[in-house]
């Protein structure tokens, strides 16, 4: 049984760390403003998400879990908002998405 | 000797480039940035010194017997505060230069200055003339 | 190993900052700045630091200077000349620096000269005299009461300065603007009005746990009162200063502010009138750790008020003087249309 709640806990962190890192290197990679927050929206609640969930796996009380229990839901509540706020606020100034040039698949139809 | 003392080396580089932004810097707002750098700098120089190698955070628990030195953490509590404070008076200072003289650049405003005293001796001089 | 990454990235930072021209990310670097600092805090064993330094730096101070460029400005000047002078000044005086700390004793050891003085009276002392776990709270409080007096009033001037430099009487017929502005604004920020009145309670009510609960671990007043400023800032910036100032009355924060600071002299005054010295707590009851502790709860209390009380007062000046800028500037510019 402890073996079992040692291995998910660590998986669970090991997942956690690659959805971080691979935020990172989104935001370097991505070529527009909206596809990069996309990159660090998603990955940044997901990882942060599933490192809380691997630290519940090691806790040695109940009311260090029921914390990690309350940052989690409110990393899940704070985290889209975030995303949206800042792509509102990027609409809003007029900063448009690049699109993809369409033209050719609609003149061969 | 590098390790044992590389947390202070750093101490000082960041100081030196928080001292550097304020008198190479002209705009008001980078030269408070330049400030705040230094003196989050010193913040870490007396937290590197209250570390005690084995020891964990000053609060007090049965199975602990080695604790870093809390002097230090409380000096610095106190200096964050003031530090806050001080941006705060400064950067309303900023919001009155900006309205009075139109700029928060230093050239700028060293400009007007001389101007507006080179003004009021001439019309001093005209009216001790007339 | 963690403290010599953080302390790399700091100066990577710090250098990205004296490059940067653009003061909007020289302000967002500057949080970044401020995090990692808390971050490295947490590494040195300093975590009543490290909460202070995370709401402080990174929190109130980010959210000050981006007011302040709103008003002044997002751009810096190139400098025209060389600034050969000053990075010569700056190099002497770094290798002084540096040639001074080869003295010091090594970064950790036990035995340095600051830990065999003081320190260990107050970790030995502070549970017989005064029965709390923080040692940090209870230097603070107790045997360092007077430096945190001198701070609570620094921080009281500091609130009425900018209140000299920044109040703007407000105008009767704004108060007649606040519903249908309310309405119209309520369709554009609907996600986020909605998701800040489901968080404001918990905000407020973990600002009152980190207030009582900084005698047994990180906290106490002054962390207390950012938070709960943090709360009402919130707020102030999604359903406007108007609205904001009727919920929170201007004057009624500026007494709170008063206040604070004269419950933590009528402590000391009190424990003067009982035969003890001035913040002596020992005399406040009859049992010494009673008197003790019931001494930090109300200066705690006093420092938590005054602190929170403050930050609103700065935040509420500045968004008040960028309103009048901004109304001035309308005005001003239908004057020009209806002379042209």
């Amino acid at each position: 049984m402890d073996i079992i709640i040692n291995i998910s806990g660590a998986l669970c962190l090991i997942i956690g760390s690659f959805l971080c890192i691979s935020g990172g290197i989104g935001i370097l990679r991505f070529p527009d403003f909206y596809t990069r927050m996309h990159a660090v929206g998603v990955t940044d609640t997901l990882g942060a998400g599933m490192v809380l969930i691997g630290l519940m796996f090691y806790s040695p009380d109940f009311l260090i879990f029921s914390k990690l229990v309350m940052i989690l839901l409110l990393t899940l509540l704070i985290g889209p908002t975030t995303s949206h706020v800042l792509a509102k606020a990027a609409m809003h100034n007029g900063l448009m998405p690049e699109l993809a040039q369409n033209d050719n698949n609609k003149n061969m139809d | 000797m590098i390790m044992d003392l590389f947390n202070y080396w750093v101490v000082v580089v960041l100081m030196m480039s928080g001292f550097y932004i304020v008198i190479a810097h002209g705009n008001l707002i980078k030269k408070m940035v330049g400030l705040t750098i230094f003196q989050t700098s010193v913040f870490i120089f007396y937290i590197s010194m209250a570390k005690v190698e084995g020891g964990t955070a000053p609060i007090l628990a049965e199975s602990i017997s080695q604790h870093s030195n809390p002097l230090p953490h409380v000096l610095i509590l106190t200096a964050i505060v003031v530090g806050i404070a001080t941006t705060a008076l400064g950067l309303a200072l900023v919001v009155r230069i900006k309205e009075s003289y139109g700029s928060i650049e230093e050239e700028d405003i060293q400009q007007l200055d001389e101007q507006a005293q080179v003004e009021s001796e001439q019309k001093t001089a005209n009216g001790n003339q007339v | 190993m963690i403290d010599i990454v953080l302390l790399t990235l700091l100066m990577v930072v710090a250098f990205a900052i004296i490059k940067m021209k653009d003061l909007f990310s020289v302000i967002m670097l500057l949080g970044i700045y401020g995090l990692l600092s808390a971050s490295f805090f947490v590494a040195m064993d300093a975590v009543d630091v490290a909460f202070t330094e995370a709401a402080v730096g990174a929190g109130i101070s980010t959210l000050l200077i981006l007011l302040v460029i709103t008003m002044t400005g997002r751009s810096e000047n190139t400098t025209r000349h060389k600034p050969l002078l000053a990075l010569l000044v700056v190099v002497f005086t770094g290798a002084l620096l540096i040639y001074g700390t080869l003295d010091m004793p090594y970064f950790g050891s036990a035995d340095a000269p600051i830990n065999n003085h003081v320190a260990p009276r107050y970790i030995n002392g502070s549970m017989e005299e005064i029965g709390i776990p923080n040692i940090v709270t209870s230097v603070l409080a107790s045997y360092r009461a007077f430096d945190t007096f001198g701070e609570v009033v620094v921080i009281f001037t500091a609130g009425i300065g900018v209140l000299a430099l920044l109040s703007v009487v407000p105008r009767p017929e704004d108060s007649k603007k606040i519903t249908p502005v309310n309405d119209s604004m309520h369709e554009q920020y609907l996600v986020i009005r909605v998701v800040t009145k489901i968080l404001l309670p918990f905000i407020l009510l973990f600002a009152l746990y980190v207030q009582f609960h900084g005698d047994f671990g990180p906290g106490g007043g002054f962390q207390a009162g950012v938070i709960f400023s943090a709360a009402i800032i919130l707020y102030t910036m999604l359903f406007g200063l108007n609205t904001a100032r009727k919920v929170m009355n201007q004057s009624v924060v500026q007494l709170i502010a008063a206040m604070g600071v004269l419950l933590y002299a009528c402590v000391g005054v009190v424990s003067l009138l009982n035969g003890g010295n001035f913040f002596d707590y020992n005399v406040l009851s009859n049992d010494p750790v009673a008197g003790q502790h019931l001494g930090v709860l109300l200066i705690e209390w006093g420092v938590g008020c005054t602190v929170a009380s403050v930050m609103i007062i700065i935040f509420f000046s500045f968004a008040g003087r960028r309103e009048m800028q901004q109304h001035n500037k309308y005005v001003d510019n239908k004057d020009q249309e209806s002379s042209l």
